[in-house]
């Protein structure tokens, strides 16, 4: 049989799946292919000379930082490039048969048909008003589904069951607002696979759900995609990720691609610079060592003579939290009506003087919400918040304010941390104001010596928050945290919405910051590859409650709850790494 | 549902009471007196000047005034005008045809708001989306009056195609003239939350994903693109027929019709203080309950909205 | 940290040789400008969100094209004298509805009033009403809103309520029936008229506009380091919540303007012996099938004015838009 490539008014069943192919010829080949933007200030070449080759029923990845240019080459492929991108030059092969410059007739007939898609935020790639069966069927009838309307229903139910949904009927009739994350992601992979293209691009499919979910989903769409024979072309941010899921990996760096080749190849014996410290700093690859590294430095810290006073054992808390509570009162829709929700329940923990403490769980395990209480934003329920010794609730305004300079926060979204409205010297010189920090010309100097310590350049501090990086914006944070010398650093998200590799710059910046001041950090997080790296103790949370409660090294060589297995399972590429140590 | 009807229609209640209170308020308690007013230049005798205050109660505390106008509010029952007429009657009488004018300009601004500012959005930053632009800025920046005139004079007096004026029970061909005249600044404003609403969800998610599971450029854009950019627009509509209502009152004015709007004009310049709160107050009723239906289009409309 | 964690080959079992295409590729490393993975820039000048604003206003002819208009009719607001030496009040009816001569460009009205100098001086009492109107309106408007929005609580709930009554008088409506019942009428009252019917629109985009703002992290922040509340609002808050409101000032001028015109052409807006453009609309109409021109000008020097702020206003908005200026 040849390949199947459709036509407009192809009348192969959908039910058919991909027609068997050779599975030697490349169902996908790209060739130097060049994109560009037109924007205010000239052409800007998202994409430069990529080449790219994909086999039927292969898993690709694309590994790349936001602005690499993986997800502009995906989309170029069914040719979605948002705004006003456009292809320059190179060639883009499916089946045999050019796209670049293809009609626009021969470009519909092939999406959804031949070449299918799961996108990446499950929140806005569903239409909000329209029922999630009807956006089945759209695609369906779309792909030249030809049934009675009965037989369309059984379809969409059966293209939802697929993807993992229970009770597909009903959940057709459901519109996706009534649908968590996850399972807008499994209707978006149903929907993708509906008509069995023989190419499903999925870009970046899971990033946006909790890990424990995102395992599960992946799981599921690789059992679909090898059933199916449907071959996947990847989008991924995260190297451990790809390694894990894919055989052949394509990474790429401002719009080139830098490295390609098989997975296992690339991940042992990177060549290229880039990808090389790629690999060194993927948080999902951490093995022992990296953790074993960070016990060394630590140990070489207590070495030094002014650290040693500082560190005495255990016994000397920052902070210590005793069975704090915190319950919101949720109002129902009709009058009067209200429910109770807990969102921490009855949490203890203790950060010791110098330590790290990670508070680790999913959305709504209530982590922040006890991060928000340990800053003192939050009234608790009940439970009390120790703060060096004395507890919080009982301070006067006074001391209250004076507890402020103490203990300090960093957030995660670096583009809401800092007021969009005051240069980067008036963000870090506020604190020293409002706390009545050092005359006019001592506060500037305190700037710059704090830019000093976050390696900042100087300059930076005539320049705003819309002219710097995300990175800098979070540098430009710590040092903001840090200007009062506060002895307990709140670290809530602080690195989750950084690319890998800047993420590895703070990370080390933190740990510098760390020992050079004697700091003691709560670090808040949903990412357990990333706690490897830089705590000493865990909490793990769960539903308000927590866990599970040990150091870094117990929670991870030798978990003691179900949930923790299924978060440190969840980690892309643990088992990858598991495989290097026990083979 | 029916408890989100509920609430909202219990929040109705305090905003109605304070906006007819704050209306009468400013009409009745202000320095000088209507009655002494009345009458001409030379007023009217004394005992008829009591008379009048006290069959409008106006030799009462204000509160008692207000309050029992909120009984006639609840009767339906206004009582008589200076002249000795009814007002529920005159209201009555004015409706009708106002009521057919703002069905027609809401009309007029829908169809072709919506069409120009489709257009205008899905070709953003193009020559029709720039003209478009700029004329219904124009249409915002000239005053209804002089539309109106500019209207009269091309259209009615040297074209000859409308009729001038509407008068007395006018048919719809004389009321197409003041129906756009009324509909002019309102259609500049559909189209411009068409256009900004299409083009925002030309480059919304679910328009790509959409288009990436095959659908047809015509169907992405009719049954994602317009029917999403819709939502604020009918809501925009609902709470127009408001507006129209009570901003019939120039348009009235000039083409003679004898609506809520001419009504009203002519009660302000007697002077009839009675007439005037009372029109005001069913145009505040109206008002409200546009805005009402909005609310409960808006939950009808789109999903996400459920009564919490 | 080590530079490469995987100096043992991997348990799996023997990989097949790649397939053509796929072979192993690396890239020349000088290629890619691997350099500085997070470098601060340097060149440039520093530029705040104003100034961000700014560049990108004055790159658009509307933009000049609109700012000329207002700077011009300001100007002949503030100084109508230097645009004309005709008294608009001095009229003789003997030159009545005669058309445009030498030192009358535009003729004569009815009353034989010279249009050109009347237009002239109609533009301060549109101007200040507008100005008037909106400073009242943004004053009240920004205060309830911020109020309502910041501390929330029982604060939103009854001032949320008052706004709901203020805002179920639709403006001219409410503008007429109080207007009709006021004598006195100065250009203080037709703009305080105006704005105690005209705030709520704007108290509602800086109630949710602060609602938003404050859920920032940077508020957090400050709320962390100690702040007062009110200072936060004042330092934080509002200069963040600023750009909606300019946007809609500016519109609103225009609107505010439209409605005093139209009150004055109701003849009850402000008094006749008062030059304004709605008074002279209204005095044109009776002889509109006649001489249609005589409305033509006063009719047009408001709709440039009001277009000019229009303009600006759409301007205004590109330029702070929230969503072009996230990168």
């Amino acid at each position: 049989m040849t390949t199947q490539f459709p036509v407009s008014n192809g009348d192969a069943k959908s039910e058919n799946g991909p027609a068997v192919v050779d599975p030697n010829t490349p169902l996908l080949e790209i060739s130097d292919l060049q994109i560009s933007f037109t924007t205010g200030v000239g052409e800007v070449h998202a994409v430069r000379g990529a080449n790219l080759t994909v086999y039927p029923g292969q898993n690709v990845a694309i590994v790349g930082e936001s602005g690499s240019g993986k997800s502009t080459t995906a989309a170029a492929i069914i040719d979605l490039l948002p705004g006003t991108g456009k292809v320059t030059g190179g060639s883009i092969r499916f089946a045999g048969r050019e796209l670049v410059g293809a009609s626009r007739a021969e470009k519909e007939a092939l999406r959804g048909r031949a070449i299918g898609m799961v996108p990446q935020d499950p929140m806005s790639n569903l239409n909000p008003v329209w029922r999630i069966g009807t956006q089945v069927t759209e695609a369906l009838k779309a792909n030249g589904f030809k049934g009675s309307k009965a037989e369309l229903r059984t379809r969409v139910a059966d293209v939802l069951a697929e993807a993992g949904l229970p009770d597909a009927e009903r959940r057709a009739r459901q519109y996706p607002h009534e649908f968590s994350g996850g399972m807008r992601q499994r209707a978006l992979i149903g929907i993708g696979l509906a008509s069995r293209p023989q190419l499903l691009i999925a870009d970046e499919p899971t990033s946006a759900l909790d890990v424990t979910v995102q395992r599960q989903i992946l799981d599921h769409l690789g059992e679909m995609t090898r059933d199916l024979g449907t071959a996947l072309l990847f989008i991924t941010h995260d190297l451990g990720l790809a390694a894990e899921r894919a055989e052949h990996l394509v990474v790429m760096f401002k719009g080139q691609i830098v490295e390609s080749g098989p997975a296992q190849q690339i991940l042992a014996d990177p060549q290229h610079p880039y990808t090389k410290r790629l690999v060194a700093s993927a948080p999902s690859l951490a093995s022992r060592r990296i953790q074993t590294a960070h016990v060394q430095g630590r140990e070489s810290e207590e070495l030094h003579a002014h650290h040693l006073g500082q560190k005495p054992p255990a016994s000397n808390e920052a902070v210590k939290v005793t069975d704090l509570t915190k319950v919101f009162q949720i109002r129902g829709a009709r009058p009067g009506s209200s429910t109770d929700f807990t969102a921490v329940d009855d949490v203890s923990f203790t950060l010791g003087r110098g330590r790290t403490l990670a508070l680790v769980g999913e959305s709504g395990s209530g982590k922040s919400t006890a991060a928000n209480m340990v800053l003192g934003l939050l009234e608790p329920t009940s439970g009390t918040v120790e703060f060096d010794g004395t507890d919080v609730s009982t301070l006067n305004p006074k001391q209250a304010f004076e507890f402020r300079r103490r203990i300090q926060p960093v957030f995660q979204n670096p583009y809401g941390s800092l007021d969009p409205m005051f240069s980067i010297f008036r963000s870090i010189e506020e604190p020293l104001k409002l706390h009545g920090v050092g005359s006019k010309k001592g506060r500037e100097k305190r700037v710059r010596e704090l830019l000093d310590m976050v390696s900042l350049p100087q300059s930076a501090m005539r320049r705003f928050p819309n002219e710097l990086s995300g990175g800098q914006r979070q540098r430009i944070a710590i040092a903001r945290a840090l200007a009062l010398k506060p002895e307990v650093v709140v670290l809530d998200e602080a690195v989750s919405a950084l690319d890998v590799l800047v993420q590895a710059q703070i990370l080390d910046l933190l740990d510098d910051l760390q020992s050079d001041l004697g700091l003691s950090y709560l670090f808040i997080t949903h990412d357990l590859a990333v706690v490897r790296q830089i705590a000493d103790d865990v909490v793990v949370m769960q539903n308000g409650k927590v866990v599970e409660q040990a150091t870094t090294d117990e929670v991870f060589d030798n978990p003691r709850k179900q949930y923790t297995r299924d978060l440190l399972d969840a980690i892309p590429g643990a088992h990858l790494v598991g495989n290097v140590a026990g083979g | 549902m029916l408890w989100y009807l509920g609430r909202r229609l219990l929040q109705v209640i305090p905003v109605f009471l304070g906006a007819t209170l704050l209306l009468y308020a400013m009409v009745f308690l202000r320095p000088g007196d209507p009655v002494a007013a009345l009458g001409g230049e030379r007023g009217l005798p004394e005992a008829v000047q009591e008379q009048i205050r006290a069959e409008y109660n106006l030799d009462q505390p204000f509160i008692i005034q207000y309050l029992l106008f909120l009984r006639g509010v609840a009767t339906l029952d206004f009582g008589v005008d200076f002249r000795g007429r009814e007002i529920t009657e005159v209201i009555a009488n004015a409706f009708p045809v106002t009521i057919q004018l703002a069905l027609m300009a809401l009309v007029i601004e829908a169809v072709f708001g919506i069409g120009f500012g489709l257009v205008a959005g899905m070709r953003k930053g193009g020559i029709f989306d720039a003209t478009a632009l700029v004329v219904s800025l124009v249409f915002i920046a000239v005053p209804t009056f002089v539309v109106g005139f500019v209207l009269q004079i091309v259209v009615g007096v040297q074209l000859g195609w409308l009729p001038v004026t509407a008068g007395r029970d006018p048919d719809f061909i004389s009321l197409l003239m003041p129906a756009m005249v009324l509909a002019a600044v309102s259609f500049a404003y559909v189209l411009r939350l068409t256009r900004t609403s299409v083009a925002e969800n030309l480059s919304a998610d679910y328009v790509r994903t959409a288009r990436a599971r095959g659908l047809r450029r015509t169907q992405v854009t009719g049954r994602h693109v317009l029917r999403n950019s819709l939502i604020p627009v009918v809501t925009f509509l609902g709470a127009d027929i408001g507006a129209l209502m009570s901003g019939a009152i120039i348009t009235e004015g000039i083409f003679n019709i004898n609506g809520v709007g001419g009504t009203l004009y002519d009660a302000i310049i007697r002077g009839e203080s009675i007439t005037v709160v009372s029109l005001t107050t069913v145009l505040v009723l109206v008002y409200i309950g546009a805005n009402l239906l909005v609310d409960l289009l808006y939950a009808a409309l789109d999903p996400r909205i459920r009564y919490a | 940290m080590p530079e490469n964690r995987y100096e043992e080959p991997l348990g799996a079992p023997a990989v097949p040789a790649p397939r053509p295409g796929q072979e192993h590729f690396t890239a020349p490393s000088d290629e890619g400008g691997l350099g500085a993975v997070d470098a601060v820039k340097t060149d440039e000048t520093p530029t705040s969100l104003w100034r961000d604003a700014w560049n990108q206003m004055r790159r658009r002819p509307l933009f000049w094209i609109a700012g000329t208009v207002i700077v011009v009719v300001v100007l002949v607001a503030a100084f109508p004298g230097m645009f004309t030496s005709i008294n608009p009040r001095v009229c003789d009816l003997s030159k009545a509805l005669e058309g445009a001569q030498p030192g009358h460009p535009f003729g004569f009205d009815r009353q034989g009033c010279d249009i050109y100098s009347r237009t002239i001086y109609g533009a301060r009492a549109s101007v200040v009403v507008g100005v008037l109107a909106t400073s009242m309106v943004v004053i009240l408007g920004t205060t309830i809103g911020a109020i309502a929005g910041y501390y929330g609580k029982w604060f939103d709930t009854i001032l949320s309520r008052v706004t709901d009554i203020f805002f179920a008088i639709p403006l001219v409506l409410g503008a007429i029936v109080i207007m009709s019942v006021s004598s006195n009428r100065t250009s203080l009252l037709v703009a305080g008229v105006l704005a105690i019917f005209g705030w709520t629109q704007i108290a509602r985009i800086t109630r949710g506009t602060v609602l938003s703002v404050k859920n920032n992290e940077f508020v957090t922040a400050a709320i962390s380091l100690g702040m007062g509340r009110g200072q936060i609002l004042l330092r934080h808050v509002l200069p963040n919540s600023a750009a909606p409101i300019i946007v809609y000032a500016t519109v609103a001028l225009g609107q505010f303007i439209v409605a005093e015109a139209t009150l004055s052409f109701l003849g009850i807006g402000l008094p006749p012996d008062v030059v304004s453009w709605g008074g002279d609309i209204n005095a044109a109409q009776g002889a509109i099938r006649t001489d249609p021109e005589i409305l033509l000008y006063p009719a047009g020097g408001l709709a440039v004015t009001v277009l000019g702020f229009m303009m600006m206003g759409d301007v205004v908005r590109d330029a702070l838009d929230p969503k072009a200026r996230k990168r």
